[in-house]
């Protein structure tokens, strides 16, 4: 199980960057991975996360800092002599080498003779006994999948490099293969870092995600703790949706801070809030769809006191069975999105309708209104 | 997707400036290269230039040859052997053309048409190379011989009446006239037009004929408008790989042709090998490269497939 | 008209079975008149069937010499292109250098250039450097005209590798060394080995650069050329029937085992 004393499988980047020619893959990056962590590096492409990671295995030279695993430096050492091994994207397995030589292929190299046992047992592992004397273009995607991660975990590796490993699955032998490595690395125990385009497959898989953008981490955190409380716009459009409202710091009351928005007022956790919060200053106010309920206008004075409100008109609607999204035209946001669960469907709710949008205070977040607030929405797409 | 697959983007304003990492093994490619480039230099470029300085000298194998810039050797070379000149470029495109026309429909059999006899039709076409060229090529003159049944059914069917008139043919005979010399290098150079036809037509994607006959194209209209445009490189190709060697040979000449027929081929082996007269023969050989690689050149470019190379 | 029909529809069928036919005319008549019983000198007519030159292919003198000849140089021309064209091949695939332009160029026009002007030029160089024509006048002509087929031909092999199978090996613990011997080299195999093909019966068919660099030496095609003038023995079509039969058992055995290998990858 899991051994978080011992700081041997520590993945520690420190000013870690690369450049190509004129162009910086990988601004200076620090970042500390702990041993037995099931880390991922979340971004869309091109965003330097694979880079990041082959830095990590020793495919590519940092052009400044140091990795460090545990204590040992190893900036310098080539990949053959890491502790560290990869599962590549598109597996990467050797054609003219059969399933048990792919994986024995690590043991040989360092010299072990006696492979078979090894080999079995991991092959076992992966529940690919049977297969062991098949080529590689003989099996099916999943089963190259799990030999790719065979071949990397028999070498007892200090840290398991997963670059979009389940890329090229179809969507439900990706679900499966999810569970199925989360269930390998709470067995093994080793440091798993995972890169990944998927927003969904890193918050399923990871303890801890570093949402990537522009070879910089934009913000790292736990999955609940990145969509719940994302500090960039690019944060929260890529992991998942959000509606955005331009706001206006009014004053503060306690904990809150209250914004103009519109006509309208709208109470901010300050806490919640990572932009200045000076009154006068803009604030981008960010909801979740799902965080907002929708009522008719004819019975807005049901709605409880205490809670953000708008008012809007529904411009579509489309239903995906276990909810119906909206999209509501409001004056402080032309489309915003509203998903409502299928639970009592109000038929008054359809194209043309006048709405009150509504929601806790405690869901909404605060975003520095300087930038973008279309960022990561291509990405995410 | 790997971000280094992908082409960095501009430089963003502000980007730091810093220098390219260091390479190990920065000088490996050349070692990788050194042993064949320097064999290619040697014994390909180099005797070029022995060659062009050749042209250009004057002597006699007895006194030894010194290079006195005698460039009227190309004047003279050119106004003697202009014919064979001729002849070799009238040959190679006769017999470029009959291969474009008798390898597309094999090619073409082969790609869409053969079904499971496929790979056995492949073999029937390469086969042959593995039996020296020169038996396969001595063994048209029992095919053509005279008075041979393929000599007497041309006869009886008049078709060498029409190949005499067009100066093809002379009499009822075949071998030794033009005729016979652009059969064996049509012959010849046939499979060097059939496996770059096969390998283009056999890319293209069959649904497209079922769309291009769902979209009203008839047969005949879907080959012209659809499959032959496609198979454009192969066509290059194969008529290059063709026209090339077609137009420096010698052997279909000399085995199958007459005294009437000479090639350039013909006269720079005689001249280097018999007369010995070393000058001419290397300026002839010289104006035959200069002259295939400008034709090769002008047609790459009018062809617009130059990626080829 | 159904004939018509049919005729339409089959048109393209009978013109490549037609042109088929035409390729394969002379092999048929080598094939025939290697059976032939000649009267005078020369193997042109058909006489009457005998198996004499069956029984007795080396009875020709020079012929089964100048068929070794062949052999060793085809031999060494092989392993001399196939070596220094794969390094080259890697090269160009693998790494980025200045002059990649030139080396291209100095590959593709080879290939591009009629065989006699390379055979003259060659001469030229052997004449003015005095060399003595002969078996190594050969060996290096035709290992200088192998060369750019091997190249490409290894060059398609190795650019369809994946490079992250390198990288993965590289991981695994293997050096530098090891990666090239493990993985790289049995993944291009395959391209090698047309390469080596391809160089083998360059050589050992090749006729006008050899006639002008090889002096007193003769080859098998040479002594073909010879035999051409001074009367053609019914050996040769033996010969040459035997290499067209053991050349088609080869692919035949070649395509077999890759249909079988298919078969159980299904």
């Amino acid at each position: 199980m899991t051994n978080t004393t011992d700081p041997s499988g520590d993945v520690r980047l420190t000013g870690i960057a690369k450049t190509y020619g004129s162009f910086t893959a990988v601004h200076p990056l620090d970042l500390t991975v702990p041993q037995g962590s099931f880390f991922a590096l979340l971004g869309a492409s091109g965003c330097g996360k694979t880079t990041t990671l082959r830095m990590i295995a020793g495919l590519e030279e940092p052009s400044a800092g140091t990795v460090f695993l545990g204590d040992q430096d190893v900036t310098a050492l080539p990949p053959y002599k890491r502790p560290v091994n990869t599962v590549f994207q598109s597996y990467a397995l050797f054609p003219h080498l059969d399933i048990f030589e792919n994986v024995a292929f690590g043991l040989r190299r360092r010299g072990l003779k006696s492979v078979k046992k090894q080999v079995e047992e991991m092959l076992e592992l992966v529940q690919l006994g049977e297969q062991a004397r098949k080529k590689p273009h003989q099996l099916s995607g999943g089963q190259q999948q799990r030999v790719a991660v065979a071949r990397a975990l028999i070498n007892h590796p200090k840290v398991l490099l997963l670059d979009e490993p389940l890329g090229a699955l179809d969507l439900k032998l990706r679900r499966q293969m999810q569970l199925e490595l989360k269930r390998i690395q709470t067995e093994v125990g080793i440091t798993f870092i995972h890169v990944t385009h998927d927003q969904e497959e890193a918050m399923t898989m990871a303890d801890t995600v570093a949402v990537m953008n522009g070879g910089r981490v934009e913000q790292l955190g736990t999955p609940a703790d990145l969509y719940e409380n994302p500090r960039t716009t690019f944060v929260a459009n890529f992991l998942g949706t959000s509606n955005f409202i331009e706001a206006e710091v009014d004053s503060k009351s306690g904990e809150d801070i209250v914004l103009k928005a519109g006509g309208g007022k709208l109470v901010l956790p300050e806490a919640r809030c990572s932009a200045p919060t000076s009154t006068g200053g803009k604030v981008l106010v960010g909801v979740r769809p799902e965080k907002i309920s929708l009522t008719h206008a004819d019975d807005a004075g049901e709605i409880p006191e205490g809670r953000n409100r708008i008012t809007g008109r529904i411009a579509d609607s489309s239903f995906i069975g276990v909810s119906t999204q909206y999209v509501v035209d409001s004056p402080v946001c032309p489309d915003f999105e509203v998903y409502a669960q299928n639970i009592d469907r109000d038929p008054r709710l359809v194209p043309g309708a006048e709405v009150v949008l509504h929601w806790n205070p405690a869901h909404t977040f605060g975003l520095d209104a300087a930038q973008d607030a279309d960022a990561g929405v291509e990405e995410a797409a | 997707m790997s971000t280094l697959t992908e082409a960095p983007p501009p430089l963003a304003p502000g980007a730091p400036e810093s220098k390219p990492p260091k390479r190990r093994g920065r000088f490996t490619p050349y070692w990788l290269l050194l042993p064949g480039i320097l064999w290619l230099v040697v014994f390909f470029a180099l005797p070029m230039i022995y060659q062009a300085s050749t042209s250009v000298q004057t002597g006699s194998l007895e006194t030894g040859y010194k290079v006195t810039w005698h460039f009227a050797t190309y004047w003279d070379a050119l106004s003697a052997y202009w014919p064979q000149f001729v002849r070799s470029v009238l040959y190679a495109g006769t017999a470029t053309i009959l291969c474009l026309l008798l390898g597309y429909p094999l090619a073409y059999l082969i790609a869409f048409r053969a079904g499971r006899w496929r790979n056995l039709i492949m073999i029937l076409v390469i086969a042959p190379f593995f039996t020296s060229f020169l038996i396969r090529t001595l063994a048209w003159k029992t095919i053509l011989a005279d008075g041979g049944p393929l000599v007497g059914a041309l006869n009886s069917l008049h078709v060498l009446d029409v190949t005499s008139w067009l100066g093809l043919t002379a009499g009822d005979r075949v071998l030794a006239t033009p005729l016979a010399v652009i059969c064996g290098l049509t012959y010849n150079f046939l499979p060097f037009m059939i496996l770059p036809l096969y390998t283009s037509l056999e890319r293209i994607d069959g649904r497209l004929h079922e769309a291009a006959g769902d979209l009203y194209a008839r047969p005949w209209t879907t080959f012209r408008k659809v499959t032959f445009p496609l198979s454009m490189p192969g066509v290059v190709s194969g008529t290059l790989l063709t026209f090339i060697p077609a137009t420096g040979d010698y052997v279909n000449a000399d085995l199958l042709g007459s005294t009437d027929t000479r090639m350039v081929g013909n006269v720079i082996q005689t001249q280097f090998l018999r007369v010995l007269d070393y000058p001419t023969a290397a300026a002839l050989s010289f104006i035959l490269m200069a002259a295939i690689l400008l034709m090769v050149t002008f047609y790459i470019r009018r062809s617009g497939t130059e990626d080829l190379v | 008209m159904p004939f018509v029909n049919w005729l339409k529809r089959h048109l393209v069928v009978i013109a490549g079975l037609v042109t088929l036919a035409y390729l394969l005319l002379p092999n048929i008549i080598v094939t025939v008149f290697s059976f032939n019983k000649p009267k005078g000198r020369f193997n042109y007519e058909w006489q009457q069937f005998s198996l004499d030159a069956w029984k007795d292919p080396c009875g020709v003198s020079d012929l089964c010499g100048s068929l070794s000849v062949s052999l060793q140089i085809a031999f060494w021309a092989t392993l001399g292109a196939t070596l220094l064209g794969t390094l080259i091949a890697f090269a160009l695939v693998r790494y980025r250098f200045r002059a990649r332009g030139a080396v291209n160029s100095l590959i593709f026009l080879p290939m591009a250039m009629p065989e006699v002007v390379m055979a003259a030029s060659l001469l030229t160089l052997f004449l003015n450097m005095g060399a003595q024509l002969g078996f190594w006048t050969i060996l290096i002509a035709h290992i200088m005209f192998c060369l750019s087929f091997v190249v490409t031909a290894v060059k398609a092999r190795v650019m369809s590798m994946d490079p992250k199978l390198e990288e993965a090996a590289r991981d695994l613990y293997a050096g530098p060394f090891q990666t090239f011997v493990r993985v790289t080299l049995p993944i291009a195999a395959p391209g090698i080995a047309a390469g080596a093909l391809l160089a083998f019966a360059l050589s050992f068919d090749d006729f006008i650069i050899t006639n002008f660099n090889a002096g007193s030496t003769v080859t098998f095609p040479m002594f073909v050329w010879g035999s051409a003038q001074r009367g053609t023995p019914v050996q040769i079509n033996v010969i040459g029937t035997a290499m067209f039969i053991v050349a088609v058992l080869f692919v035949l055995i070649s395509v077999v085992i890759g249909n079988r290998r298919n078969r159980q990858k299904a």
